[in-house]
């Protein structure tokens, strides 16, 4: 019950946040991504404040020896990049140049119902699913979608 | 150029505020498609807070739309070919994020803000590639 009203809280900050930001429309986005055009730098700052102010907090936080509704926070593998998250991001940057939208701008303007999202976070959404059949086929006991994988550690 | 950069930075300090908060109530990681995208992979006793995450989302959209409408591009019908333009990226967007375990909030904003390695080849690697994309759009077809 905590953890849902923190998240829910959470959520609405993050979508104040990328509205106030102008990341909600694809036009200020785009104009970012345009480096050889008429660039529109705003949305570096953007980004520069979200890290200021997390990397700020994180080690505050971090003296605690757990979150305050769960029992630990997040471990990272300590691995290198790798084929899968190089090919998969530079996916991911092809679609955010065609569109305009990354996964949290998407969420939130869904709520306007415009037409446009209405197409897009389904599409998203079949690739969210797409890239975890692939990932379930390509790795060996890896969790097959759709089935609980209780006790496991869920992916970030 | 002072007024014009503060909107964006205050958006920015708060998604850096809303990803701090997730992580010392919760012990997550405010990555967008991670939090949305485990849906579709759901484990037992791990649902609730993505389906509400989700959901705060939802309402801070509905909120914007309320008090700063200005916050959305104006309603407009898109031609056959921008549909399925937008169907691609979605596809390329959700496939994309999820394969390399991050979008622009996973790894641009808490991977960088803890100095991964991963995160931020990740992030170079999808600005180029988005900056790259926009460049053949715009400026080559």
């Amino acid at each position: 019950m905590r953890t849902s009203l923190s998240a829910f809280l959470s959520g609405i900050i993050f979508a104040l946040g990328l509205g106030l930001a102008g990341m909600t429309d694809p036009a200020n986005v785009l104009g970012f991504l345009d480096i050889a055009g008429d660039w529109d730098y705003r949305l570096a700052f953007v980004m520069g404040g979200a890290i200021a102010v997390h990397a700020a907090l994180r080690p505050l936080i971090h003296r605690r020896a757990q979150p305050l509704f769960a029992t630990k926070f997040p471990a990272f593998p300590a691995s290198k990049p790798d084929a899968k998250l190089l090919v998969g991001s530079a996916l991911f940057g092809v679609g955010w140049g065609l569109g305009g939208y990354c996964p949290g701008p998407a969420l939130t303007s869904l709520a306007t119902g415009a037409f446009p999202l209405l197409v897009f976070v389904p599409a998203m959404f079949a690739g969210f699913y797409l890239a975890q059949v692939v990932q379930a086929r390509s790795c060996v006991g890896a969790p097959r979608p759709g089935t609980p994988r209780v006790g496991a550690t869920p992916a970030q | 150029m002072t007024s014009s950069i503060l909107l964006p930075l205050l958006g920015g300090a708060l998604i850096g505020l809303s990803a701090s908060l997730l992580l010392l109530a919760n012990g997550r990681v405010a990555g967008i498609s991670g939090v949305v995208g485990s849906l579709l992979a759901p484990v037992r006793g791990d649902v609730a807070w993505r389906v509400l995450f989700f959901a705060g989302l939802l309402s801070g959209g509905l909120l914007l739309a309320w008090v700063r409408p200005g916050s959305f591009p104006a309603p407009s019908t898109p031609s056959a070919g921008g549909l399925w333009l937008l169907v691609g990226a979605g596809l390329l967007v959700g496939f994309g994020s999820r394969l390399g375990n991050g979008c622009t909030s996973g790894h641009g904003v808490c991977g960088i803000s803890r100095g991964s390695v991963r995160s931020i080849s990740a992030t170079l690697t999808f600005m180029a590639t988005g900056v790259l994309t926009v460049f053949l759009v715009r400026h080559v077809l």
